[in-house]
């Protein structure tokens, strides 16, 4: 292995080049003095921000006669967290909404309109007027590529105010002592050079992690490297328990149709031909939030209504009328029509529930900041934001269009509160060896002689998908525990071909795999031990909310010998006292 | 079925000069190129070496030459290229290693066009207004996710270090017809000499190349007739 390794001085450094670490990297750079890097193992512009189809929330009122506002955005954010969601945080989320959308769109961000040339607006689940009432139209979008045209448009707005980018690099570990971060460690995909990057504030924005399940809309490369490595130097993670499993991916495939389709008017019928939605939702219907959906179509799969016998149910955009649709939704139709052969236009689309969205993740405060521990203290100089952080504004439940908008909210904000953080603190000085814990876990995957890693990561799947999907119990967690801690162990033999120092993607693939088997670990232990059930966490030997034990965050540590330790942080609650959840 | 990969491959620090190896795969008819390149990587040879991330065609990652023509590997099904299927490298890029190119000059002709909105009037409160129509004006073009299929598949670009390539021109033209944009005259100065639209010999094969179906030779079109009338 290459011994070089050059060190650099940064006074930020944001991991990540997707919608969250572009637009921290955005205002960061907006601030006189400081030196900002972005490290990314993708090109930013592969990021998977690019993907996200359907829309970003904002209660601009622009196609609503009623108008929209932001306490009915709060309201129906805190509603489809099931009430777990931290409110001070969704409170800030929904009010800063209006403005960040606004400042994307003076950036360039070229959104559909509407006739009066304003920002046009969609329904989409879980989103309505008037604190629950009826659909309301608050995701801003441009046609079916609004992720793609934001992470473009601030990856625009980086190059024109000259953020420094560091491409195809990896971090392959967070440098933190004593609850203070001093930086990390990268390595260049292309050459195997090792770099330490000495800074004064990180930012971790690394996406999510659905590769832990068979089926899933997440990219190859989401594999949640940040939260692995954070959680192996005895850092918390946050509500892991809580993942999203999206209703609509293309069967067999997982690549996601947004939920704009029902937003615009598709609906999803069961073999017998019934919108089998208004049974389980009277009032949204198919548009109730995510989780109500995906298992409404689990229980029509199970009682015998799949179509054809088969797992699947259909998504019938058929009398939407093909104008609306190449106008609105042309890339839907392309993908219906590259990967399955057929027109949403004349035919319904085939879908099944997918692995889509992280609820846990890295616990922050409302700036980004890092917390230590449940009890709210802050590791210095270390943030996260997007989908690896949890604020959380969330909970157990994401509406659709929170994320983009959480990842530009709390993007923002990590981004001015470190600039500033910066300005006031010096350089901690590095540890003694800091390149040391990388080199001896990378040359143990380059000297395995186990598993292929492929074996590892399809018994990892099929355990998660198996047990620790939609539908969720006791033996089937512990089993799943119990195998995930062998695949663990398995990891640590796992074996590579390629002994090259450039481009190896044997070595960096291996090295996500032991990333998503922190995930899982996490998100099975987690899962196990929360005994109710809340959003998309639904336990068959737990049925019900808890309110009286469990109105409350997650918090785990990594401790010596692959134990897990909880602690507990009771969710906030401002505005809104939990109720129950009808849709 | 089984499909048979003749993939080109390199690794400067080990070959003298690239050579095809022979891979077979145990595929389905609807299964993508690229779940072939990851069954030969996962299962037979881990040395093998692309890029990928969201394999359904939206990151750009996977352009490569497929049976000879410029294609994404996660947006080509088997049964369209049937029983042998040859893969090669992009042209005109240096080789990192196998199937991955250097495509640092591409970034640097992608910057080297503003590609960034330019409007320093103080911002309105709320959104800068803009018709269905104007804004449909430059729709083609926001569709571009930077693969550099086009650029690669270009005769001018092959022939010609200094052409700064479709995906550069596709990317100004996102910007010139975008009726909130300020910069015209200073992209177009960049645009109209010989490294820019002139070097374009109409030749199609980017419009060809184009995963997204980007009408990219009449965006090139259009950004030549707005450098004659010195805007859009
Ligand atoms: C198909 C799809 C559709 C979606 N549609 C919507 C929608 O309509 N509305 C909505 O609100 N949300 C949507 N979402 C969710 C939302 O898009 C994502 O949650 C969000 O984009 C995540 O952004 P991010 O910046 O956190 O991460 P990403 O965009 O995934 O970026 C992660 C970045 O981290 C880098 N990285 C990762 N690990 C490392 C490492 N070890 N070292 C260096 N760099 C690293 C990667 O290179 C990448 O640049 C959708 C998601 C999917 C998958
Ligand atoms: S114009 Fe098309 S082929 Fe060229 S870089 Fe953009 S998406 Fe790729
Ligand atoms: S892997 Fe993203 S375009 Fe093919």
């Amino acid at each position: 292995m290459s011994t070089r390794v050059e060190l650099h001085r940064l006074d930020a450094v944001v991991v990540g080049g997707g919608g969250a670490g572009l637009a921290a990297a955005v205002y960061l750079a907006r601030q006189p003095g400081i030196r900002t890097g972005v490290i990314s193992k993708l090109y930013p512009t592969r990021s998977h921000t690019g993907t996200a189809q359907g829309g970003v929330g904002a209660a601009l009122g622009n196609c609503d006669p009623e108008g929209d506002s932001w306490e009915w955005h709060m309201f129906d954010t805190v509603k489809g967290s099931d009430y777990l969601a931290d409110q001070d945080a969704v409170e800030i989320l929904c009010r800063e909404a209006i403005e960040v959308v606004y400042e994307l769109e003076h950036m360039g961000l070229p959104f559909s309109r509407t006739v009066d040339g304003r920002i046009a607006q969609r329904r989409f689940g879980g989103h309505a007027l008037n604190f629950g009432e009826k659909p309301s139209r608050r995701a801003c979008y441009a046609a079916d590529r609004t992720g793609h045209m934001i992470l473009q448009t601030l990856y625009q707005q980086c190059i024109r105010q000259n953020v420094e980018f560091y491409d195809e690099y990896q971090v392959v570990d967070l440098l933190v002592e004593e609850n203070c971060c001093k930086g990390v460690v990268a390595i260049e995909i292309a050459t195997g050079v090792l770099h330490v990057f000495q800074a004064k504030a990180v930012l971790f924005a690394t996406g999510g992690w659905g590769r832990m399940f068979e089926i899933t809309s997440n990219a190859v490369t989401l594999t949640g490297d940040a939260p692995a490595l954070v959680w192996r130097r005895g850092l918390p993670l946050e509500d892991m328990e809580f993942f999203q499993i999206h209703p609509t991916g293309i069967y067999k495939l997982g690549i996601l149709i947004t939920e704009g389709v029902r937003g615009e008017g598709g609906v999803l019928r069961n073999s017998e031909g019934e919108r089998f939605m208004e049974v389980y939702a009277p009032t949204m219907k198919d548009l109730a939030s995510r989780d109500v959906v995906s298992r409404a179509i689990y229980l029509e799969v199970k009682q015998g209504r799949g179509i054809g016998g088969k797992a699947y149910v259909n998504l019938d955009a058929t009398h939407l009328g093909r104008e609306l649709i190449e106008e609105k939704l042309p890339d839907v139709a392309d993908f219906c029509r590259t990967y399955i052969g057929i027109d949403p236009a004349i035919d319904p689309m085939p879908v099944q529930p997918t692995a889509h969205y992280a609820m846990g993740g890295l616990p922050t405060d409302p700036d980004g900041r890092l917390l230590a521990d449940a009890d709210g203290s802050i590791v210095d100089g270390l943030y996260a934001a997007g989908e690896c952080a949890c604020v959380s504004v969330h909970g157990a439940n994401r509406l659709g269009t929170n994320s983009l908008l959480d990842l530009l909210v709390f993007g923002r904000r990590a981004g001015l509160h470190m600039g500033v953080f910066a300005a006031g603190s010096d350089y901690a000085a590095l540890p003694d060896d800091p390149t040391g814990p990388a080199i001896e876990a990378l040359e143990r995957i380059r000297n395995g002689k186990g598993d292929r890693a492929v074996v590892i990561r399809d018994e990892m799947q099929a355990a998660m998908t198996e047990h620790v999907s939609v539908f969720r119990e006791e033996p089937g967690l512990a089993e799943a525990v119990a195998k995930i801690e062998e695949l663990r162990q398995r990891f640590r033999g796992v074996k590579i071909d390629d002994t090259s120092e450039k481009f190896n993607l044997d070595l960096v693939e291996a090295f996500e795999l032991g990333c998503l088997l922190d995930c899982a670990y996490a998100t099975a232990t987690a899962a196990r031990n929360r005994t109710e059930s809340r959003g998309a966490h639904y336990r068959e030997d737990f049925q019900g909310r808890n309110d009286q034990e469990w109105l409350k965050h997650t918090f785990q540590k990594l401790r010596e010998g692959d134990k897990v330790e909880f602690s507990y942080r009771q969710a906030t609650i401002t505005r809104f006292e939990p109720k129950e959840r009808v849709y | 079925m089984r499909v048979r990969f003749d993939i080109k491959r390199y690794d400067p620090e080990k070959d003298e000069a690239p050579y095809f190896q022979n891979y077979e795969v145990e595929l389905g008819e609807t299964d993508r190129v690229l779940d072939g390149l990851n069954e030969i990587r996962w299962r037979q040879d881990g040395t093998l070496t692309f890029r990928r991330s969201c394999e359904h065609g939206i990151c750009g990652s996977d352009a490569m030459r497929i049976n000879g023509r410029n294609r994404l590997a996660c947006k080509t099904l088997i049964r369209e290229v049937g029983r042998r299927v040859r893969i090669e490298p992009l042209l005109g890029f240096p080789v990192v290693r196998d199937l991955v190119v250097d495509q640092q000059r591409f970034f640097q002709d992608y910057r080297s066009v503003l590609p960034f909105l330019v409007n320093d009037d103080p911002p309105p409160p709320r959104e800068r207004l803009q018709s269905p129509e104007a804004r449909r004006r430059f729709d083609d073009t926001t569709k571009c996710i930077l693969c550099a299929a086009c650029t690669t598949a270009c005769p001018s670009a092959w022939g010609n270090d200094s052409f700064l390539g479709p995906a550069a021109i596709v990317q100004a033209h996102r910007f010139i017809f975008d009726t909130r944009d300020h910069a015209t005259v200073e992209r177009l100065a960049r645009l109209a000499g010989r490294c820019g639209v002139w070097a374009c010999r109409t030749a199609y094969n980017c419009t060809m190349a184009c995963p997204r179906e980007i009408q990219v030779t009449r965006a090139i079109a259009e950004v030549k007739r707005a450098a004659l009338l010195g805007g859009p």
